[in-house]
């Protein structure tokens, strides 16, 4: 399979040099001529010097035959034009854009690019993962206040991770409605184990919220 | 005057500011949108629309624009791709009837016009004006 990358810096770099060694028939496009030829010295790749945002240097690249074009220059438009052009003018079926700004993720999807990533993004995600922020969502307070539904997630070592819904002493007034798990979601009964980054519905009152978020989640809640 | 019309300038450099002056000076509402804020100030007091410092490739820009109730859009900066993503953005999010880009390199003009933006090649324009111009001495001369 031949995959394109369009960029000039280390990550470009580094990406071609995997898929060169996972087997894939990988050629790059740099803007710098120097770079461009030492690349192709130590990657012994198809390394072609030009602007990955113009038609010609598309194609003298051989982007007709590629399955996959990743583009990874520095400003998010350069990026939208490659990816476009590849699509639109050479039928590249899947494209890959990296995105600085990370409302650009959807933007790029609605204009056609199958992938967009946003390094800022990911970098939260991973950092919240770390700290367990945001493990719980404040989704509704109902009646008043009388009421409220939250999701949490069981995040590291949550006392409830392998738990059966039914061995956790629950108090009274308080409900796991529902389970979302892999992208599915579970009515859970009593025999329901819950798992590692399960997101778990939960409705509460205000007397037992904090009970049963400590009981799921241990000391971090 | 015909029907006023609320038009969207990107890029105040001399092509952007001319477009926008003129516009404002027929009466329509303009907003011009350019990064540089010396750029923005040189417009010339003929123009009496607004001016908005910031990326326009940025769609919170655009909305702060007002983008979804201009009737027109013109990327006029001196960036291909610039234009290009700006024009797209306010023909498929903002639903902008009428996008129009500035776009130097023939070679990307045929797929945009595809694409519904309505693209202006001074390079094309200048090329056949030329080609016009020797066309017609040469039959002159004849």
């Amino acid at each position: 399979m031949k995959v394109l990358i369009i960029g000039s810096d280390k990550t470009s770099y580094y990406l071609t040099r995997r898929f060169i060694a996972k087997g894939y028939h990988a050629v790059m496009i740099t803007r710098d001529a120097q770079q461009g030829r030492q690349l192709a010295r130590k990657l012994q790749a198809l390394v072609v010097v030009g602007d990955g945002t113009d038609p010609l240097v598309l194609d003298e690249a051989g982007v007709r035959q590629c399955a996959i074009v990743v583009a990874l220059l520095p400003h998010d438009h350069d990026n939208l034009i490659a990816c476009q052009l590849a699509k639109e003018m050479f039928g590249v079926p899947r494209t890959v854009a990296l995105v600085h700004d990370p409302e650009n993720e959807e933007v790029f999807r609605q204009l056609g690019v199958s992938v967009a990533v946003s390094v800022a993004r990911l970098l939260v995600q991973v950092i919240e993962e770390q700290i367990g922020y945001e493990a719980i969502i404040n989704l509704a307070e109902l009646a008043q206040g009388q009421l409220a539904i939250t999701e949490v997630v069981l995040l590291g070592d949550a006392p409830a991770i392998g738990q059966h819904l039914r061995d956790l002493a629950l108090p009274d007034n308080a409900l796991v409605a529902a389970v979302i798990r892999d992208d599915g979601a579970i009515i859970p009964r009593g025999e329901t184990q819950l798992q590692l980054n399960d997101h778990l519905l939960l409705v509460t009152r205000p007397d037992n919220h904090g009970i049963v978020l400590s009981i799921l989640m241990g000391a971090t809640a | 005057m015909t029907v006023a019309l609320y038009v969207i300038v990107v890029g105040c450099g001399r092509l952007g500011a001319l477009v926008a002056t003129r516009l404002s000076q027929e009466g329509h509402s303009v907003v011009i949108i350019d990064l540089t804020e010396t750029k923005l100030a040189k417009l010339s007091a003929d123009f009496s629309g607004y001016r908005i410092q910031n990326d326009a490739t940025e769609v919170e820009v655009l909305q702060q624009a007002k983008a979804e109730r201009a009737d027109i859009l013109i990327a006029a900066t001196n960036n291909d791709n610039v234009n290009l993503m700006v024009a797209q953005i306010a023909k498929v999010i903002f639903h902008v009837p009428h996008v129009m880009a500035r776009v130097f390199n023939p070679a990307r003009e045929a797929i945009y016009q595809e694409l519904g933006i309505q693209v202006i090649c001074p390079t094309k324009l200048s090329a056949e004006r030329f080609l016009q111009a020797i066309h017609t001495s040469t039959t002159d001369q004849a």
